[in-house]
């Protein structure tokens, strides 16, 4: 995101929020880009999914730090719904099965 | 290029843009507009429900800050094409549509001195800002250590464009904040 200090490194551990179960094997994931602001991309998380502001800040700054973060899980279908939606906003999302 | 987006009591923003800032920002919503293209079916007059079942692009689009706007959203590429020619036309209208009430609540302000939003115009404009701010950084191939773009002499071509991009951030981020509130 758009702090020009910080230099992009790559995913280690994923993000402490996701906690998908057995039956939900889906995950949207949101990469790091060097233009979204940190403040937009905290918006986006409290008002697509209605996160708190502490687990909306938590989750960009995993996105800024570790490049990528999980933001939601569930079935495909909502997780292609969430990524839609992240396109929406401008933000670079993905999502995968989570193995 | 000094004001900034500051919280109207009861919902909504308010900022005070001069002519230059005003024209500015509408010629880059309407480049923005070109870039995003028509959309959509053309002849839908012949069958209405051409579009309903119409389908998208398969393929990323080869202009890259088109494939910024409209990423793929698998890893893979064949489950990318399916979900593209399902999705990219619907987001695609939707950016035009945000756009669109851009150019269309800076032409209703033309001659006052401040230009108001209502909540949901304010989400509209943050999303047309990020979308230019998108565009332009990707034109500009920001990058997140790249601390020379901001320190380009006047003769560098690109300082122009990093100036405004670097307005439009100020922009959106106090947008931002009147909406966080």
């Amino acid at each position: 995101m758009a702090t020009p200090v910080e230099i992009e490194r790559e995913a280690e551990a994923e993000a402490p929020f996701a906690v998908p179960a057995p039956d939900v094997p889906w995950v949207t994931i949101v990469h790091n880009d060097p233009v979204n602001l940190m403040s937009y991309v905290t918006y986006v998380f409290q008002a697509y999914f209605g996160y708190p502001k502490d687990k909306a800040t938590k989750l960009m700054m995993d996105v800024h730090h570790k490049g990528r973060a999980v933001v939601s899980s569930g079935t495909r279908e909502e997780m292609e719904r969430d990524v839609q939606a992240m396109h929406g906003y401008g933000l670079w999302a993905t999502l995968q099965q989570d193995r | 290029m000094t004001g900034y987006f500051e919280a109207v009591p009861g919902g909504g923003a308010a900022i005070a843009l001069d002519e230059v800032e005003v024209s500015i920002l509408r010629s880059l919503s309407v480049q923005l507009l070109e870039l995003l293209g028509p959309g959509g079916v053309q002849d839908s007059d012949a069958d209405p429900l051409a579009e309903l079942f119409s389908e998208g692009p398969s393929k990323p689009p080869e202009d890259p800050a088109l494939a910024r706007l409209f990423p793929d959203a698998y890893e893979d590429d064949t489950e990318s094409s399916d979900f593209r020619r399902f999705t990219e036309n619907d987001l695609r209208t939707r950016k035009r549509d945000d756009a669109l009430a851009v150019v269309r609540t800076l032409d209703a302000a033309a001659g006052g001195p401040v230009l108001k939003l209502s909540p949901d115009e304010s989400r509209q404009w943050l999303g047309t800002l990020n979308d230019l701010r998108l565009t332009i950084g990707t034109r500009l191939e920001v990058s997140e250590d790249d601390n020379d773009l901001y320190r380009l002499p006047d003769s560098d071509p690109r300082k122009p464009m990093v100036m405004a991009y670097l307005w439009l951030g100020g922009l959106q981020e106090t947008l931002v904040e009147t909406l966080m509130r």
